[in-house]
């Protein structure tokens, strides 16, 4: 079983694992195991599962890594291990690129340069 | 012993004509052709219809603004004479943030029209948020299957963001691991559901677009007189090209060239788990471009809408860095913060302007929202992340998966032209290789071949004696 995420509902750096019914967490289960994937395609694809993971509200308590079925907002009956509690998104912008920082102030030279040479 | 993915692969054909809500067999006419308008036309919208359809759903007439700006910029190192006006069509502007929600907009009025009671996509890219956006509004249920992560659970940035809007809308996102499967999922799930596909690729779905091309033309004459000589398309699937060289034509606009662009990812395999995560665009590239150009019938219908050769009067590629300047450029000059995906047809535009005489109009035909994660600094910190050398330099010497190299100077970003003459027999060598071993072509086939790839069928009968020689 993979490495799952540890955390506790509503926060984020407790070590506690458990849902109750009605939560709103994620499950991840596997769709086709390695053997039973397409024929054709490449090798490093191929050796691995085609794995999911899907959003719903527990339909039973669970402990992470448990098998737990969920209630999917379209309202499918998805059942798989629990793999995060109350799943939120950590996605950022990040810090701007070295290379990007000064074409903004450089450009806006250019632009200034050539139409004060054009008479603008 | 047959496994699941067989079992649920051999149904293939009953579960689509069920969730397509057409049968696509009325229209072939043999091995090799099929009767291309009669299937556009099946779904009987005008485009006063389309945009009528659009207008309650709260889709389009978004702003076409010009950039004067960026025209300077251009103006400021072409050759004396150079240096055409260039213009966008703000489609961020629409409700989920793209281009994406004229396609969506008309395939949830099929749904609703035919009373499915949900709607589902296989999509990592923006036309789930608008499926999403557009099933919210109508009432509907919606499943997005996303092709998400790679085997360590890592997922792109901007796939990432993607999951999260889709969520925000209401919808069901089943994330998956890297792999052409992904279909096969979505056919289980139709049978689960007896929901509507919302192919990307249906006729519906890609006359939804006609009315931005139509839109561009008219906002352009009222603006300047004329329709644009040129309008710059950010080509993957084929729809987009499709879509808005087929507006463009139905209102007059004859003689605007289309010019598709897309980010130059080759050598990088799309199906491949470890090459998932180096690449920094997820949709725009060559990896859908190329293969959708050359054989549109892999898609998840019988018969593609979509079919770009028959519309790309030039075809473009530009680099991922020369995409990340230029996103900068725009926010920085214009005012105008957009996602990178959505400006692959602006870096090709500042390159084209160049070449055109300064009274030459060039209309970029999409711009798309941006967020955490679908922003060129996030995407060029998770490349940094995977081992992508980041640097400043000649766009020129990027090599796809392993370097991303963001000019020093506008004067460094040049597209590069595709040989269309290349393509058109790819295309050509595909279509005979997907009919039946032995299987002689007719004239028709022969004038089928030349309309779907845009030459005559003298330049058709040529190449297929060249295949048949080999």
């Amino acid at each position: 079983m993979p490495p799952y995420v540890v955390r506790v509902k509503g926060c984020a750096m407790a070590e506690a694992i458990r849902c109750d019914v009605g939560d709103w967490v994620e499950v991840e289960y596997v769709l086709l195991s390695a053997a039973d994937r397409a024929a054709g395609i490449p090798e490093d694809t191929a050796a691995q599962p085609l794995r999911a993971w899907v959003k719903g509200f527990a339909l039973a308590p669970g402990m992470i890594g448990d098998e737990v079925s969920v209630e999917t907002m379209s309202g499918r009956i998805v059942r798989g291990h629990l793999s995060d509690i109350e799943p939120g998104y950590t996605h950022t912008f990040g810090a701007p690129s070295v290379e990007i920082v000064s074409i903004g102030r450089d450009l806006r030279a250019r632009v200034a340069a050539y139409r004060s040479r054009d008479g603008e | 012993m047959t496994g699941r993915y067989e079992q649920v692969m051999a149904r293939k054909g009953e579960i689509m004509k069920r969730a397509l809500g057409m049968d696509y067999a009325q229209f072939e006419r043999s091995p090799i052709a099929f009767d291309y308008e009669a299937m556009m036309f099946s779904h009987g919208y005008t485009l006063e219809q389309i945009r009528s359809i659009q207008r309650s759903a709260g889709v389009g007439l978004t702003p076409l603004l010009e950039l004067r700006n960026i025209t300077d910029l251009v103006r400021s190192y072409a050759e004396p004479g150079r240096g055409a006006r260039i213009f966008v069509k703000d489609e961020a502007a629409n409700m989920a943030g793209s281009f994406k929600d004229r396609r969506a907009s008309m395939s949830i009025h099929v749904a609703m029209q035919n009373g499915f009671a949900g709607v589902i996509a296989a999509t990592s890219g923006n036309y789930g948020a608008a499926v999403a956006s557009q099933a919210a509004r109508a009432g509907l249920k919606c499943i997005i299957c996303q092709e998400t992560f790679d085997s360590r659970h890592i997922g792109q940035p901007e796939i990432v963001e993607k999951s999260r809007i889709c969520e925000a809308f209401g919808a069901e996102v089943v994330q998956m691991t890297v792999g052409p499967e992904l279909f096969f999922h979505m056919l289980e799930l139709l049978e689960e559901t007896g929901y509507l596909s919302a192919s990307l690729y249906s006729p519906f779905g890609v006359s939804g677009i006609e009315s931005l091309g139509a839109e561009l033309a008219e906002e352009m004459i009222a603006l300047t007189g004329a329709p644009p000589t040129h309008v710059v398309v950010t080509h993957a699937g084929g729809g987009n090209t499709t879509g808005t060289a087929r507006g463009l034509e139905r209102v007059g606009a004859y003689d605007t060239v289309v010019v598709s662009a897309s980010v130059d990812l080759s050598g990088l395999h799309m199906a491949s788990d470890t090459d998932f995560n180096r690449k920094s665009f997820t949709t725009g590239h060559t990896g859908f471009g190329v293969p959708f150009a050359t054989w549109p019938d892999r898609a998840d219908v019988p018969r593609n809408a979509a079919r770009s050769l028959r519309y790309m009067d030039r075809y473009l590629t530009v680099t991922q860095g020369e995409v990340f300047y230029v996103t900068e450029a725009l926010s920085k000059l214009e005012g105008l913060e957009r996602g990178p995906s959505g400006n692959t047809a602006m870096a090709a535009a500042l390159s084209l302007a160049r070449e055109l005489p300064s009274d030459a109009t060039v209309v970029v035909q999409e711009t798309e929202y941006t967020g955490a994660g679908k922003h060129h600094w996030s995407q060029l910190a998770f490349a940094r992340a995977q081992g992508i050398e980041v640097r400043a330099g000649d766009p020129a010497e990027s090599v796809p998966g392993k370097s991303i190299v963001i000019p020093e100077r506008p004067e460094q970003i040049r597209a590069h032209d595709v040989d269309l003459i290349r393509l058109r027999r790819s295309y050509i060598r595909n279509a005979l290789n997907h009919a039946p071993e032995g299987y002689s072509t007719t004239p028709e086939d022969v004038i089928f071949l030349a309309e779907d790839t845009n030459t005559t069928p003298s330049a058709v009968e040529e190449v297929i004696a060249e295949l048949r020689a080999v």
